[in-house]
C-alpha cells in the first residue's frame, strides 16, 4: 500500500466576487456539523417537537368542537372546527421548530459555547454560517410539517389537493421565522433579553386567527394582528388546505419573502461585526 | 502539643466496593497547619469533604472541634472555611454580592457583612473588580474571590483544596503569606496541594496519601530526612549511554534512580559522589548537586509512574 | 503531659465545642429562609420580565380565551353557557391554575438543575451550615414567593374582566397555589437528580406541562373527551385543581366527597413530593 500526500478535496471555494468575505460557498458544512450534534443528542427531545401540535389537535379538536361548532374562515367558507385550526397548528409548528433553532439554540452557541467564534476562524464566512444554521431551523420544522401534514390526511382534515402546497409554503414561513429570529437573537445578550422573544410569541401564537377568525375583534385590533407574521402564515397555509384559494396569498409570500431578505442581511452583518471586525 | 481540633481514626469512605478513603487516622492540633499530599486520586478530596462535613463517612471515627459531623454538620461547618478544588461560586450574583450572599448562609446580620466583604475584597485585591460578574473574573481571580468567600465567617478552621491551583507566581506568594498571617492568629489549615514547595512553605506536618491509605507524615523536614537523603546528584549522559552508565556505578550514594533522560544519586554528600564519577573516567554532559526536597520524597513514596 | 496541661487542652476544645454549637443554633433555625433569600436575590435579574409576564400573560389568556374565543362558544351554545356559566366564567379558574403551573415548573425546574450543575451553589451552601433539607425548602418556599403574587395578579385581572360570579371566588388565588405547588413538587424530586442535561426540561415541558394543560378539563368539561382520554384528567393534579377553582368561583355542582378528593389529593402529592425532594437533595449533596 502506498500512501499517498492528502489532497486538499478542492482549491479553495470559489469567491463570489461581491460576497467577498462573507461567503465562503460552503453553508452545507455547517448544516452538517449541526446534524451531527443533533445526532448525539437526545432523539426523543427531536422528536417531542413533533407531538406538541398533535396534542393541541387533538385535545381542541375532538374537545372544542362541539362547544364551538363549524367556522367560517376568512374567504367565507364554513368548516368545521378541527379542518380550521389544523392548518394554523401546522403554521405554528413550523414557526416554534424554526424560532427553537434560531433563538435559544444560536443564543447558546454564540454566548455559552463559543462556536460561531470557531467556525469564524476558519475559512467559513458570516453567510455561511447564516445560511447554515437557517437550513437547519429549516430542516427540523420541514421534518415536524410532514408528520403533521400526514396526520391531518389520516384525520380527514386536508380538505383539497392543494394541501399539498400546504408543505413549500411551511418551509417559507419556517425560512422566515428562522432568519428573523436568527438575526433578532444576534442582537440579544442576556438570557433576560431572551425571555422577551417569548413574550412576544405567546399574543401572536393566540391572536393570530389560529383559534378563531379575527373577525371577533375590533378594526383596530384587526389591523394589528394582520400586520404580524403568523396571521400571514397561518392564512396561507389554511387557504392552500381548505382548497379556497385567494389572491390575497400571493401577499402572504410576498410579506415572507421580504422577512427572509431581511433577517439574512442582518444576520449576515451582524455576525460580522461580531466575530470579524 | 495543643489540644486537636480534627481527630479522625481508621476513616474510611466507600463508593459501592471502592476505598477511596481507606483507613487513615490523624490528628491536627489547633492552630497547626496540616497538608494532605498525594498523587491523583489518592482520596485526598473525599477526605476534605469528610471533614468538612458534606459526606458521610463508611465507618471510622471522626472528629472536629470535638462535635461529631453526623450529629452536629451545620455546628461544624459555621466554623469552617472552604476552599474547594472546583470552585463553586454564584455566577448569578456579582463579585462582592457573593461574598454578602455567602455571609448570609451563616446567619451574619446584612450589616456587619457589608463592612467584612469590602475587607475581604481588598484582602484578595478585587476591591476595583466588586461590581463584575463573576464569569468575567479570570481564572485566578476567581480562584482569589472562592478564598476570600471562605472567610466571611473569621473560620476557626480552614479547610484548603488546591488553593493555589491556577494562580500566577505573585498571587500565589501573596495567598502564602495571608494564609501565614491567619495561622498567626489561630486559625487552624488543613489542605492539599500538588506543589511540594508550597507543601513546604507552609505546613507544619503533612501526611503522603496514596490510594486512600496514609504512606508517610510527619513535618517536610522529617520526612525529607526519614525518606531521602540529604543531597541529590543528578547527571545526564545522553539517553544512549545513561543504562551503561548506571550498571557501572551501581552502588554509588545511598540509592540510584535511573530515568530516561538522566540518572539521580542520592547522598550525603553531592560533590563527592559527583568527583567519584569522573576520577571513574564518567564525563557526565551536565551535572547538578541540589538538596533533596519534598518532591523526591513524594515520588520515592507514590512511584514514578502513572500507572496505578 | 501534666493533670493541668490536660485539663487546659480539655478546655480549649470544650470552649471550641461550645462556640460552635451557639454559631450552630441560627442557621439550623433559618437556613431554609437564608436559602429562599437567595434564589430571591436571583430572580431580581429576572424582575422586569417576571412582572411583565405576570400581568401580560392573563391579559393576553383572558383576551384571547375568554373573549376572543367565547365569542363564538357563547354564540354556538346559546344561552345555557357552558356548565351553567359564560366560557368566560368557566375558563378563567382553569386558567389561572395553568398560570400557576407553569410558574412552578419553571421555577422547580431551571433552578434546581442550575444550583447542581451549571452553577453548582448548592454545593457552596451546604459547605457553610445549610442543611441538604433546609436547601429543598428553601427552593420551595421561594417558588411560592413567585407563584403566590403572579395568581394574585391573575384574580386581579380576572376580575377586571368580569370572569368571576361572586367574591368568594378570592379563594381561586389559593386553590390555584395549591395546584401549582402540586404540581412543581411532583417535578421537583426528578430535576433535583437529573445528572446531566439531556433535553429533559423539555420532555417535561411537552409531555408533561403540555398534555395536562391541554387534556384536564381546561378549555372544555372533561366529559366532552372519549372515554379512553379522560383518565388524563383524573389523575392530573392540574384537573383536580381546576375544578376545585370552579366550586370556588362560580359554584360548580359536584358532590363534596369529590371536591375533599381534589383537596386531598393535591395535598398528597404535595407532601409526597416535598419529603422526595429533601431526600433526593441530602442525598446528592452527601457525595
Ligand atoms: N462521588 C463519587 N463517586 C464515586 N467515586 C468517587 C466519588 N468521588 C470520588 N470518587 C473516587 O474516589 C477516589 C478519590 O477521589 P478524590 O477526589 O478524593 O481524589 P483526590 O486525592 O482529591 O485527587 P486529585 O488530586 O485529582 O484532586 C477517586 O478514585 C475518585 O474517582
Ligand atoms: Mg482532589
Amino acid at each position: 500500500m502506498t500512501i499517498a500526500p492528502t489532497q486538499p478535496e478542492r482549491v479553495a471555494p470559489a469567491r463570489s466576487w461581491f460576497l467577498g468575505a462573507l461567503y465562503a460557498g460552503n453553508a452545507r458544512t455547517v448544516v452538517s456539523r449541526g446534524i451531527l450534534a443533533t445526532r448525539s443528542t437526545n432523539y426523543l427531545v427531536v422528536l417531542s417537537g413533533f407531538f406538541e401540535p398533535i396534542f393541541y389537535l387533538v385535545s381542541l379538536g375532538f374537545g372544542l368542537n362541539a362547544l364551538v361548532g363549524p367556522v367560517h374562515t376568512s374567504t367565507g367558507q364554513l368548516v368545521p372546527y378541527a379542518a380550521f385550526i389544523a392548518p394554523a397548528l401546522l403554521a405554528v409548528s413550523a414557526m416554534n421548530g424554526a424560532i427553537y433553532d434560531s433563538t435559544w439554540n444560536v443564543f447558546f452557541k454564540m454566548n455559552y459555547s463559543k462556536l460561531y467564534q470557531g467556525m469564524l476562524s476558519t475559512s467559513l464566512g458570516p453567510l455561511d454560517v447564516a445560511l447554515g444554521e437557517i437550513s437547519l431551523a429549516l430542516l427540523r420544522g420541514g421534518a415536524y410539517a410532514i408528520g403533521f401534514m400526514i396526520v391531518m390526511q389520516v384525520l380527514g382534515l386536508n380538505l383539497a389537493w392543494t394541501a399539498i402546497f400546504a408543505l413549500p409554503a411551511v418551509l417559507l414561513i419556517a425560512f422566515g421565522f428562522g432568519s428573523l429570529g436568527m438575526a433578532v437573537t444576534s442582537y440579544l445578550k442576556t438570557f433576560q433579553q431572551m425571555d422577551w422573544i417569548n413574550f412576544v410569541l405567546l399574543p401572536m401564537f393566540l391572536f393570530s386567527a389560529t383559534f378563531y377568525p379575527i373577525t371577533v375583534y375590533p378594526a383596530a385590533i384587526q389591523w394589528v394582528v394582520q400586520a404580524l407574521p403568523l396571521w400571514h402564515g397561518v392564512e396561507l397555509v389554511r387557504g392552500l388546505t381548505t382548497g379556497d384559494l385567494s389572491v390575497a396569498m400571493l401577499g402572504h409570500v410576498a410579506y415572507y419573502l421580504v422577512m427572509v431578505i431581511v433577517g439574512v442581511i442582518f444576520t449576515t452583518t451582524r455576525l460580522k461585526a461580531l466575530f470579524l471586525d | 502539643m495543643p489540644a486537636p481540633v480534627i481527630t479522625a481514626t481508621s476513616l474510611t469512605k466507600k463508593y459501592k466496593e471502592f476505598a477511596a478513603v481507606d483507613g487513615i487516622s490523624f490528628e491536627v492540633a489547633a492552630g497547626e497547619s496540616f497538608g494532605l499530599l498525594g498523587p491523583n486520586g489518592a482520596g485526598k478530596s473525599t477526605t476534605m469533604r469528610m471533614v468538612g462535613a458534606v459526606s458521610t463517612r463508611t465507618s471510622g471515627d471522626l472528629s472536629v472541634l470535638g462535635l461529631d459531623p453526623n450529629h452536629f454538620g451545620p455546628e461544624i461547618r459555621s466554623q469552617l472555611g472552604v476552599v474547594p478544588q472546583a470552585d463553586n461560586l454564584d455566577q448569578e450574583l456579582r463579585v462582592r454580592d457573593n461574598l454578602i450572599v455567602y455571609g448570609r448562609y451563616f446567619g451574619i446580620p446584612l450589616r456587619q457583612i457589608s463592612k467584612k466583604a469590602d475587607e475581604l475584597l481588598e484582602f484578595a485585591q478585587l476591591s476595583d473588580r466588586a461590581k463584575s460578574k463573576v464569569d468575567d473574573l479570570s481564572g485566578g481571580m476567581k480562584r482569589r474571590l472562592t478564598i476570600a468567600r471562605a472567610l466571611v465567617n473569621d473560620p476557626k478552621i480552614l479547610l484548603l483544596d488546591e488553593p493555589t491551583t491556577g494562580l500566577d507566581p505573585q498571587a500565589r506568594h501573596v495567598l502564602w503569606d495571608r494564609l501565614f498571617r491567619l495561622k498567626e492568629q489561630g486559625t487552624t489549615l488543613l489542605l492539599t496541594t500538588h506543589y511540594m514547595d508550597e507543601a513546604e512553605q507552609l505546613c507544619d506536618r503533612l501526611v503522603v496519601v496514596d490510594k486512600g491509605t496514609i504512606m508517610a507524615e510527619g513535618s517536610p523536614a522529617e520526612l525529607i530526612r526519614t525518606h531521602s537523603s540529604r543531597e541529590v546528584l543528578e547527571v545526564r549522559f545522553g539517553s544512549e549511554r545513561n543504562a551503561v552508565v548506571a550498571e557501572r556505578i551501581a552502588g554509588a550514594g545511598d540509592r540510584i534512580e535511573v530515568l530516561p533522560d538522566r540518572i539521580l544519586i542520592y547522598s550525603a554528600n553531592g560533590e563527592a559522589e559527583l568527583v567519584k564519577l569522573t576520577e571513574a573516567g564518567l564525563d557526565p554532559i551536565t551535572s547538578l548537586v541540589r538538596r533533596s526536597s519534598l518532591e523526591d520524597v513524594f515520588l520515592r513514596l507514590t512511584g514514578r509512574s502513572l500507572i496505578e | 503531659m501534666t493533670v493541668n496541661e490536660a485539663r487546659g487542652m480539655r478546655s480549649v476544645t470544650e470552649a471550641a465545642r461550645e462556640v460552635a454549637i451557639r454559631a450552630g443554633a441560627k442557621p439550623r433555625r433559618w437556613g431554609s429562609w437564608y436559602v429562599a433569600e437567595h434564589r430571591i436575590r436571583s430572580m431580581r435579574s429576572y424582575l422586569r420580565t417576571i412582572i411583565a409576564t405576570s400581568i401580560g400573560n392573563p391579559v393576553v389568556y383572558l383576551f384571547a380565551l375568554g373573549v376572543g374565543l367565547a365569542s363564538l362558544v357563547d354564540r354556538n351554545v346559546g344561552a345555557g353557557g357552558v356548565q351553567g356559566v359564560s366560557y368566560l366564567a368557566f375558563v378563567a379558574p382553569a386558567l389561572i391554575a395553568s398560570a400557576a403551573v407553569t410558574v412552578a415548573a419553571e421555577e422547580c425546574t431551571y433552578p434546581m438543575m442550575m444550583g447542581f450543575k451549571w452553577n453548582p451553589i448548592f454545593y457552596a451552601m451546604n459547605a457553610a451550615p445549610i442543611s441538604g433539607k433546609q436547601i429543598a425548602n428553601g427552593m420551595i418556599i421561594s417558588v411560592l414567593v413567585r407563584m403566590v403574587p403572579t395568581t394574585i395578579i391573575y384574580f386581579a385581572v380576572m376580575l377586571a374582566f368580569g370572569a368571576v360570579p361572586s367574591l368568594v371566588g378570592g379563594l381561586l388565588v389559593l386553590t390555584a397555589s395549591l395546584t401549582g405547588i402540586a404540581v412543581g413538587l411532583v417535578i421537583m424530586p426528578y430535576t433535583a437528580s437529573i445528572q446531566e442535561d439531556k433535553g429533559q426540561m423539555a420532555m417535561i415541558q411537552r409531555f408533561g406541562i403540555l398534555p395536562m394543560f391541554l387534556f384536564s378539563g381546561t378549555f372544555f368539561p372533561l366529559s366532552q373527551l372519549p372515554v379512553y382520554l379522560q383518565w388524563i384528567g383524573w389523575i392530573s393534579p392540574l384537573w383536580h385543581g381546576t375544578q376545585l377553582g370552579r366550586v370556588a368561583s362560580y359554584g360548580l355542582a359536584e358532590p363534596a366527597w369529590l371536591t375533599a378528593a381534589h383537596i386531598a389529593y393535591l395535598a398528597a402529592l404535595g407532601v409526597v413530593g416535598w419529603k422526595l425532594t429533601q431526600r433526593v437533595v441530602v442525598r446528592r449533596l452527601n457525595k
